[in-house]
């Protein structure tokens, strides 16, 4: 996929919830290629910050901005001029009922073919495990679920918010190398708790305050 | 549904513990409901207060091979169930366009308040007026089920999950796609419950309006001349043949919702 250089500035967000102010005056630059690992203590608003990249809240005050460094085909975006990004939500949010290959190829790059998407599952999962409803799988296993879900959709970046909650060291970085794998070219930004993902991952530590 | 579930497991619990089957069980409720019966006729002995299991086989045996016996029952098998269709594809149409666009569920609530609190009595004596009693248990029964399937369905697609239609959002999942995987997953259990009342009442709302209105060749006819007559017994047969039908078509309706519901989860992309 031609996927452009591009870079997302942030500049002077703020937001707050009633009375609490989550941040004032934050202000971050994200380029496309690059790893970011987003950390800070619960409360420091780590997925309000995503929420409102993923245009699913707006800040208070402040302005997120794209600027291309070249010209590229961007993957289709519902709402023109918002940058096509995807998430791996805090919870899983996935179709109970279907199997995960379902849950996949509903978000999947139209491109890719059924065996395709089955093929991916199965680097992550048991091959048992593809077909039946996910409702009957473990949470570690939904969990991959959902990554696998949001590394095959058409997007220009992806973001992560605790991707490897209820995962076991051994997929845990297995986990990671297939996010890395997938991810070239693409922005990522992983909200965690856990200082080791910073050099698991190759990121770029961003500390909210 | 939690009710529902929490009884099964209930019984299942009770199951175990009296160490008979469940279908051991369920017959022998049954022969002592039949027992209490017999004794009940024969405490009363009067056929015409009350009928015993005896009698109403004889009038069965009496109605079973005369073609008019047939005739009825299919029509009005027929006329309740074309009704209830109508209804339920109408009540889900209506609902979910109701859904989509607030005003008009706004406009409807009126409506839908009217039609649920109108005593069914009063509908048939004005579908008497003004259809006459040829087509009226399709209307009464249409009547009943519609705003029962239309409350259901808005309340059914209420209760999708706002984190998933979150998800779809942000991955651009298309409207066709967000229905299959989204909606009618939601949508489902409500529209079992409410097909299991809605079916019982258009049997039950139908055939009351078949005896208000006496159409020809219909269970309500049957009903009222065997109430002109005195005939206890046949009541009791046309009763027994009444919940027969129903339940059987209340276990077959429902069947085949769950299998759209699996069908749904397992046809491939």
């Amino acid at each position: 996929m031609n996927t452009p250089d591009f870079t997302l500035k942030l500049r002077n967000l703020s937001k707050s919830y009633g009375e609490l102010a989550v941040w004032a005056d934050l202000s971050l630059t994200l380029e496309s290629g690059r790893t970011y690992c987003l950390m800070g203590a619960s409360g420091s608003g780590k997925t309000t910050l995503l929420r409102i990249l993923l245009g699913l809240e707006t800040a208070e005050a402040g302005s997120v901005k794209i600027e291309y460094s070249h010209e590229g085909i961007l993957p289709s975006s519902p709402s023109s001029g918002r940058l096509p990004l995807v998430s791996v939500f805090q919870e899983n949010r996935l179709c109970e009922d279907f199997s995960p290959l379902d849950n996949v190829m509903l978000a999947a790059d139209p491109a890719l073919s059924r065996q395709d998407i089955y093929g991916e599952l199965c680097r992550l999962l048991p091959e048992e495990s593809v077909l039946r409803p996910v409702r009957t799988l473990s949470g570690g296993m939904k969990r991959r679920v959902a990554i696998v879900r949001a590394m095959l959709a058409p997007s220009a970046g992806i973001l992560m918010d605790e991707p490897f909650t209820g995962l076991d060291e051994d997929t845990r970085q297995s986990v990671i190398s297939y996010i890395l794998e997938k991810a070239v070219g693409k922005l990522l930004l992983i909200a965690t708790h856990q200082e080791e993902d910073i050099t698991a991952l190759g990121a770029t530590l961003i500390r909210l305050p | 549904m939690k009710m529902l579930m929490k009884n099964s497991y209930a019984s299942r619990a009770a199951g175990n513990r009296q160490g008979l089957s469940a279908p051991a069980r369920r017959a022998a409720v049954i022969l002592f409901w039949l027992a209490l019966w017999q004794l009940a006729s024969a405490v009363i002995d009067n056929s015409i207060l009350f009928a015993s299991p005896a009698d109403v086989i004889r009038s069965f045996a009496a109605m079973a091979p005369a073609a008019d016996f047939w005739i009825s029952t299919g029509w009005t098998f027929g006329k309740i169930l074309l009704g209830f269709f109508t209804a339920f594809l109408a009540g889900i149409l209506l609902g979910s366009l109701a859904f989509r666009f607030r005003f008009l569920k706004e406009l409807l609530a009126p409506l839908v308040l009217l039609a649920k609190s109108i005593p069914v009595a009063s509908f048939v004596i004005l579908a008497l007026i003004w259809i006459g009693s040829e087509n009226l248990s399709v209307f009464i029964s249409f009547l009943v089920v519609l705003p029962m399937i239309y409350v259901n369905t808005i309340a059914g697609l209420e209760s999708t999950d706002p984190k998933l239609l979150e998800m779809a959002a942000v991955f651009s999942v298309t409207l066709p796609k967000r229905i299959r995987f989204i909606y009618i997953p939601a949508l489902l259990p409500y529209l079992k419950s409410s097909c299991r009342v809605a079916l019982g009442m258009s049997w039950k709302s139908g055939i009351a309006a078949e005896v208000i209105g006496v159409p020809a060749h219909t269970i309500g006819e049957n009903l009222y001349m065997a109430k002109i007559y005195l005939a206890t017994s046949d009541v009791f047969a046309w009763t027994i043949v009444i919940i027969l039908i129903s339940a059987g078509f209340e276990k077959l309706f429902l069947a085949l919702l769950s299998r759209i519901g699996a069908w749904n989860e397992r046809c491939r992309l």
